[in-house]
């Protein structure tokens, strides 16, 4: 008998007889009833407090909001995509400047050193966000890969103010994830960091030292 | 600092050695003062009793559809591409990891954090066969570098202060003495990426698996849990049988309990759900990803009612966070893989009640565990269960069921029984012992190490209510 | 966390039921007690043959002992009066544990009805008498220490407390961990003597450092652990049960 038979039988003729699976009430994950603009303050207050930069900018001129961050923050070389409206008028917006654009969507076995080494920054878009617990979504795809956000020092992630919901659990609900999912889906809820010394923060240990949220604003009042 | 091994036989011996260290006790006591702070303020604007209900909930609707989710698993993770393997212990697990490494040609691999391999030795198991396991969590990092074991499931350097790790990681890796955290993080960034680029295979936990959707979770702040699932070509991640949930909608209420009674934050850095390998179109993550299911004690502690809910756990560390034993003597006292209280009654399954015979006993009940599991184990109910089981009175389905029976002990609580049992007589030993109080030794066992004799009372309740009685019926 | 109870009015009689500790070492303590049911009108009944609850033997695992004690002590509250024990450790071994220790024995419905009539006396002062005090004694400070059974077992973390604060001379200090155990824990003081006495040392000391010119405690295996290391450190801090402190200081 394989161990497998094994286990399952044993979990099957279980001494004190089968259990009954009680009913579950999700209410306390749901129903926040926050408008957009608490729910876009909230997102911010916590994600700020994880320390990642908020930064809102314009639908229309969130490209040259891009170029600023580029700009400060001293990026040469940023890795990003081709085809995603993101990184697609990035690039285009990006032509002049003197940043190096770097192909994102490209087997890893052949850029794995450069990107580890050379990569300042990497550019992608995000799902959503999180209201509740400052974070972002992000389902990378070939033209975005995984490690775009997890490799070079700095993660610019780009999210659009009205894609901010309530929680985690709305989130998984009203997109129907359990309908499928992608090979990798993920939270980003700060920059890399760790408390393993005596407690003491410390950003970067792994992933991105900063993430720079650029939150792109539809109307001009904001 | 010397290398020690622990183990759960010489629990007291280990328990007088770091109860007399106050660097220990110190680092033990700030650090717990720290997290039980910070999980209360995470906590304050949740109705966290319906929060922990429905936590309680999904792990019990889990476990009872347990092997029909492990099936479901099985089907949906294989449909997404991951292999799944099944191993009844730690050894048969062990071997599984490394044929799989062997089958790679693999000499290196990569670790995110996973207690249950740590429960099974996988490292020393890997390198015995030539394979190079390196911990890339920082604190397993700092650990591993040591040549110890983690002392806590989610902190595992929680023992070590800055100076220490500055120490350790100037002896084994060159860098500066510093109480920089800062340089000393990013010295160890430096020499982990070189390693994520170099390994063979990546092997990882999962905090959560669920079924419907054949989908693994990891919850991280640092970035090696994602480093080690899509960097190497090959990523194997080892979980227990009960870490499956049923449905993806089950996950977020116990994503929000896990990091909030861990270590008080809202939400951690990252949220990594892994649903299968890199598809042809896609540029990176590993080209194959498995799983395996480890039961290891597990489906013999589902057996039965009671002891059922130890497999509610979802390994967040709160009951040692609160514990004031785990506070005062840290965790590689315990000489087990999970110290403290979940490890008080989840290592006697695992290793028998022989050998952790000083574990279920070296609680005081108080309860702080069981107030603040987000999953409502009644951890002190199960501290008992073990203790009867131990003294040969309960079901004897536990390893070593009985070990600790001893006739004199036996005949002691039967004095007691039938003392209790008779009033009449108790009344005139109460009394005696009012007579006798004088005559009390200055020396009880331990007891008298830390505090005075107590001495019995002249006169016992009983008789004081019953001159109470009389001179109110004087009056 | 306070489980929701509902509150009977305050009855006529109840049942006290003193504990082994307070029977033998502390019975001022027990007798303290009765005398504040009684000067709130409450005639107390107290069954002569009570002995233990059985808990000791109950937490050490000696399970079926621990059923036999307490089969004795069952029997002793056959009128539906209200129980009331000056101890949350007994208190919360009665209402939690003699459910479980009789289920599935004939005795099991027995079991939960006494169970259902129990109260620790601060609970019951505090609830169900609504006591009112008139503080006579000179200001002081004093710390409490609740116990893990009254403060978990029983969701009592607030009733001595708040009996403190209605004497109007007494400073209720706020010591550093008011929750964390004492190290008591009836056999673990025993079986681990060194980790239980580093943990009443903690307890002591925390007490002291709060400024307190005296504590007090609603369990006698509490005030037996922190006075006795009070003493043995020879601190000038000393201790004692609420119902002794209460009465002393309004009767």
């Amino acid at each position: 008998m394989s161990s497998r038979a094994r286990i399952l039988q044993r979990l099957r003729d279980r001494t004190d007889g089968a259990l009954v699976p009680p009913e579950s009430d999700f209410s306390v994950m749901t129903g926040r009833g926050w408008g957009v603009q608490e729910r876009l303050e909230r997102f911010e207050r916590l994600i700020s407090s994880v320390h990642a930069e908020v930064i809102h900018t314009r639908q229309a001129s969130w490209t040259e909001t891009l170029a600023e961050v580029l700009t400060a923050k001293a990026v040469r070389r940023l890795a990003l995509g081709h085809e995603h409206p993101v990184p697609a008028e990035a690039r285009a917006a990006l032509h002049e400047h003197e940043v190096d654009l770097v192909d994102a969507n490209r087997d890893i076995e052949a850029w794995q050193r450069e990107q580890f080494e050379t990569v300042d920054a990497g550019l992608t878009s995000t799902g959503g966000a999180i209201a509740e617990t400052g974070s972002l979504w992000l389902w990378p795809t070939p033209d975005e890969p995984r490690l775009t956000s997890l490799v070079p020092p700095l993660h610019i992630a780009v999210l659009d103010a009205e894609t901010i919901e309530d929680t985690f659990f709305d989130v998984v609900e009203a997109h129907e994830w359990s309908q499928g999912m992608p090979t990798n889906a993920l939270l980003i809820s700060g920059p890399s960091k760790t408390a393993d010394i005596e407690q003491t923060l410390a950003y970067g240990v792994h992933g991105p030292r900063e993430l720079v949220v650029l939150i792109r604003h539809r109307e001009e009042s904001t | 600092m010397s290398v020690q091994t622990y183990t759960p036989r010489e629990f007291h011996r280990q328990a007088h050695d770091a109860l007399g260290n106050p660097q220990i006790r110190a680092n033990f006591r700030k650090a717990m003062d720290g997290l039980m702070s910070k999980r209360r303020d995470v906590f304050s604007d949740w109705d966290l009793d319906a929060l922990r209900e429905l936590g309680a909930n999904i792990r019990q609707r889990a476990l009872a559809r347990l092997p029909e989710l492990l099936e479901q698993l099985e089907a949906n993770c294989q449909a997404n591409g991951i292999r799944v393997h099944w191993a009844q212990d730690g050894d048969e697990a062990c071997r599984i990891i490394r044929e799989l490494c062997e089958a790679r040609d693999a000499k290196s691999v990569i670790k995110g954090k996973s207690m249950v391999s740590e429960e099974m030795h996988l490292n020393t198991h890997l390198e015995g066969a030539g394979i190079e396991a390196l911990e890339s969590d920082l604190g397993e990092y700092l650990v591993q570098l040591n040549e110890q074991t983690p002392s806590h499931i989610i902190m595992p350097a929680i023992h070590l202060n800055t100076d220490e790790i500055s120490e350790i990681m100037h002896d084994k890796t060159g860098t500066e003495r510093t109480r920089d955290v800062d340089y000393m993080t990013a010295a160890a960034r430096a020499q982990l990426r070189e390693r994520f680029m170099a390994a063979d295979v990546g092997i990882s936990g999962v905090n959560f698996a669920v079924a419907e959707t054949g989908t693994l979770c990891l919850v991280e702040n640092e970035g090696n849990g994602r480093m080690t699932t899509t960097v190497p070509p090959v990523h194997i991640a080892v979980t227990g049988i009960e870490k499956v949930v049923e449905h993806l909608r089950d996950v977020p209420p116990l994503y929000a309990l896990l990091t909030r009674s861990a270590t008080g934050q809202h939400v951690t850095t990252y949220f990594n759900m892994i649903s299968g390998p890199r598809k042809p179109d896609e540029h990176d993550g590993p080209e194959e990803v498995h799983l395996v299911l480890v039961d290891n004690g597990r489906s013999s502690i589902y057996q039965d009612d009671e002891l059922l809910d130890t497999l509610r756990c979802i390994r967040c560390g709160a009951c040692m966070n609160h514990c004031p034993v785990y506070t005062r003597v840290g965790g590689h006292t315990y000489g087990t893989t999970y110290p403290g209280p979940i490890g008080k009654i989840l290592m006697p399954h695992m290793m028998g009640l022989a050998e952790t015979r000083d574990l279920p006993s070296a609680s005081s009940l108080c309860g702080a565990c069981g107030e603040v599991c987000p999953v409502k184990i009644p951890i002190p109910d199960l501290l008992v269960r073990l203790r009867k089981e131990s003294v040969g009175e309960g079901r004897g389905n536990v390893p070593g069921a009985g070990v600790k029976r001893h006739r004199s002990e036996v005949l002691a609580w039967k004095g007691f029984q039938w003392l209790a049992t008779h009033p009449g007589v108790w009344r005139s030993a109460m009394a005696i012992a009012g007579k006798l109080r004088g005559w009390m030794p200055t020396r009880l066992g331990g007891w008298t190490d830390y505090r005075s004799t107590p001495k019995p009372a002249k006169t016992s309740l009983h008789a004081l209510v019953k001159r109470h009685r009389r001179e109110e019926g004087s009056s | 966390m306070t489980p929701i109870k509902q509150y009977p009015p305050k009855p006529a009689r109840v049942y006290f039921f003193g504990t082994c500790l307070i029977d033998l070492f502390y019975p001022e303590a027990g007798l303290d007690g009765i005398r504040l049911l009684e000067r709130e009108g409450i005639d107390v009944r107290f069954p002569d043959d009570q002995t233990c609850c059985g808990q000791p033997a109950y937490t050490s695992g000696y399970h079926d002992e621990a059923r036999a004690v307490a089969e004795a002590q069952l029997d002793l509250f056959r009128e539906p009066w209200p129980i009331v024990v000056p101890s949350g450790s007994c208190g919360g071994m009665i209402r939690t544990h003699y459910p479980q220790l009789f289920s599935g024995t004939p005795r099991e419905a027995q079991a939960k009805e006494v169970a259902s009539r129990v109260f620790e006396l601060t609970e019951f002062l505090v609830h169900v008498c609504h006591i009112k005090l008139i503080d006579k004694g000179r200001p002081e400070k004093v710390a409490m220490h609740t116990s893990c059974s009254a403060r978990r077992e029983m969701g009592l973390p607030d009733t001595g407390p708040a009996l403190l604060s209605q004497l109007q001379s007494v400073e209720l200090v706020e010591q550093e961990r008011t929750a964390e155990c004492c190290g008591f824990g009836g056999t673990f003081a025993v079986r681990h003597p060194e980790v239980s006495g580093a943990m009443v040392n903690d307890k002591v000391q925390a007490i002291e450092s709060s400024g307190a010119e005296h504590f007090v405690t609603s369990d006698c295996g509490c005030l037996m652990n922190i006075a006795g290391c009070c003493r043995h450190r020879e601190a000038s801090l000393d201790g004692e049960h609420i119902a002794s402190y209460l009465w002393r200081r309004t009767a």
